[in-house]
């Protein structure tokens, strides 16, 4: 049992960061991919913070599986979730009040994320605890690892900076990360809506030209051998 | 008969085939826009040269590598038909003379790739690749994109030489030698912004002039409203474009700009001042008829046409950019295809409503 889990782990871990991923495969949660990647340091923060919902639901939903009837599991799983993101909501507007202020309204909005109730209908009801944290935590860090790129892309070619006032969300000590390249505006239309849509599309584009050619790769392989 | 024409070219009765192809067409365009780039050459100099060329090869590079990367074969064929450089030369018409050399390449890369290739290439845009890098471009570098220089006829003393353009062109350093000047349209909004109405702000001594001879600030392409009118004309008596969209374009800036001024001078430019100002010739006579972009029935182009005309005299008027005629080209290409869906030819054989029609009785009733 347990060398079945960790052969899993692997998988479930792929399937997150890579081969699922929220955003370049899924497609799912676009409505905060869109409006919170104005900045490396928005898309980690967002994404951290639907990481931690996103792990404790998976859990919470994988535990009572077999107790909620399949009649009635949407509104208790709307229930759980809205719980842990009220939760995350008062915790970063404690402890992380500067990006709350930032995050705002979205923080609140994680709670219709279609991707933290889809993996609770794909995933968590179908499966057990450590599987199903594991899959949460995997989803969310893909999920996390899309939109810091996607917003260091935008803040990048868009304000000229990176990692922009990163100290907020995580400390003084990391205050290095920030790099402002000197002599550069930006191009105001990279933060705005449309930025975000071209620099999802030209990803999206690369992600499916990089897997044709590992695909047209293997195939040669298989034809040869 | 080009030998290269794409297949699909219909063989069976009652079609015939004009002729023309994509290159003859596109080469048509650009003889039209001749007279007007000389102009806009002549009037400010070698810097406006270096912006237009380096335009116009941004365009053809990127239209290479966006076909280069989709695999395709006729790449060279492409690239000769002239549409790619016809984007270029008509977003230079649209950009400040002596924007910096970075506009260029930039602009290219959005015309071409995002504008165009990234929907399937010619033919497969929703939106007019150089309208939309020069929305792209005002939306992002407000600064450069919005500074104009006073004309410098290039026979004139103070004009820069070769050199001393290709400097002007590279760098960003002040330009003590270019006078920095409002147009007409930037002039007036910023004056009104102020509080300051058109019956004080036109008459006041630093009023740009409304000149039909054309030697005011302005785009590349606008001081030579009236050249760009004569390509359209002459463009149109090839057979090139029709008369309804560029008619109705006119038509929908001018019938309120007329309302407007008649009802309140002190607010609304005159209708001579909407015509001969910012991208309009060339948004009636060089945008609206683009091919693509634009609804296929001529009921349609003239709705196209009278939107684009009304919503850049709205954004003028109203808006807080002082030009509309891109952002106004935007949202029609947007609605082509609902124009389009309402707005049909009537079948052959068939009624409006795409009923057979009753031929023993004797046809349309």
């Amino acid at each position: 049992m347990s060398k079945t889990l960790g052969s899993n782990l692997g998988g479930i871990m792929k399937d997150g960061l890579w081969t699922q991923n929220v955003v370049f495969s899924q497609l799912l949660a676009m409505c905060p991919t869109m409006a919170v990647t104005t900045s490396g340091t928005n898309g980690l923060g967002m994404g951290l913070a639907t990481t931690a919902v996103l792990v404790v639901s998976n859990a919470l939903v994988s535990m009572i599986r077999h107790t909620v009837s399949s009649q009635v599991r949407i509104p208790v799983f709307v229930v759980l979730i809205a719980t842990l993101v009220t939760v995350v909501d008062m915790a970063m507007n404690a402890w992380l009040h500067d990006l709350y202020k930032v995050l705002g309204l979205f923080i609140a909005l994680i709670v219709v994320n279609c991707a933290i109730l889809g993996r609770a209908e794909a995933f968590a009801v179908k499966n057990g605890v450590v599987a199903s944290a594991a899959d949460g935590l995997a989803m969310g860090l893909g999920f996390t690892g899309a939109l810091t790129g996607i917003g260091l892309i935008r803040e990048f070619l868009g304000a000229g900076t990176l990692f922009a006032q990163a100290s907020n969300l995580l400390g003084p000590a990391f205050a290095f990360l920030e790099v402002n390249i000197p002599g550069y505006g930006g191009a105001l239309l990279m933060i705005l809506p449309p930025g975000g849509f071209a620099v999802l599309g030209f990803l999206l584009a690369g992600k499916r030209a990089m897997e044709s050619r590992l695909q047209a790769r293997a195939g040669e392989r298989c034809g040869t051998a | 008969m080009n030998a290269d024409a794409p297949t699909g070219r219909p063989v069976a009765s009652p079609h015939a085939h004009g002729g023309s192809s994509v290159g003859r067409t596109m080469f048509r365009v650009q003889m039209a826009l001749v007279p007007a780039t000389l102009y806009g050459f002549w009037l400010f100099g070698w810097p406006s040269f270096f912006l237009w060329l380096l335009t116009v090869v941004s365009c053809l590079g990127f239209e290479a590598i966006s076909l280069k990367l989709a695999g395709g074969t006729r790449i060279k064929a492409t690239l000769l038909d002239g549409s790619a450089a016809l984007t270029g030369w008509l977003l230079a018409m649209t950009l400040p003379p002596w924007a910096p050399w970075w506009v260029a390449p930039i602009g290219g890369f959005i015309a071409i790739v995002i504008g165009k290739q990234v929907f399937g290439g010619l033919g497969q845009n929703v939106f007019n690749p150089a309208m939309v890098a020069r929305v792209a471009l005002l939306v992002s570098f407000p600064v450069p994109l919005t500074q104009w220089v006073t004309p410098l006829p290039l026979t004139a003393l103070a004009a820069p030489g070769f050199v001393d353009g290709l400097r002007i062109f590279l760098t960003r350093l002040p330009q003590p030698d270019a006078m920095a000047s409002a147009s007409l349209l930037g002039y007036s909004k910023t004056e009104m912004l102020r509080g300051i109405d058109l019956l004080h702000s036109l008459a006041g001594e630093h009023a740009p002039a409304v000149s039909w001879i054309g030697a005011r600030s302005g785009s590349f392409g606008e001081p030579a409203s009236l050249l760009i009118l004569g390509g359209g004309l002459y463009l149109l008596a090839r057979g090139v474009i029709g008369w309804h969209a560029p008619l109705a374009v006119l038509a929908g800036v001018a019938i309120p700009a007329a309302i407007g001024h008649a009802a309140d001078p002190a607010h609304y430019l005159s209708v001579q001042a909407h015509l001969l100002s910012g991208a309009l010739m060339l948004g009636a006579f060089f945008i609206a008829t683009d091919y693509v972009t634009s609804p296929n029935t001529a009921a349609g182009q003239i709705v196209f046409g009278l939107g684009i005309g009304l919503l850049t005299w709205v954004i003028r008027s109203y808006g807080g950019y002082p030009e509309g005629v891109a952002f106004a080209v935007l949202l029609m290409n947007a609605l082509t295809p609902a124009i389009d869906r309402f707005i049909r030819p009537r079948a052959l054989g068939r009624d409006r409503k795409g009923k057979a029609l009753d031929v023993a009785r004797g046809g349309v009733q």
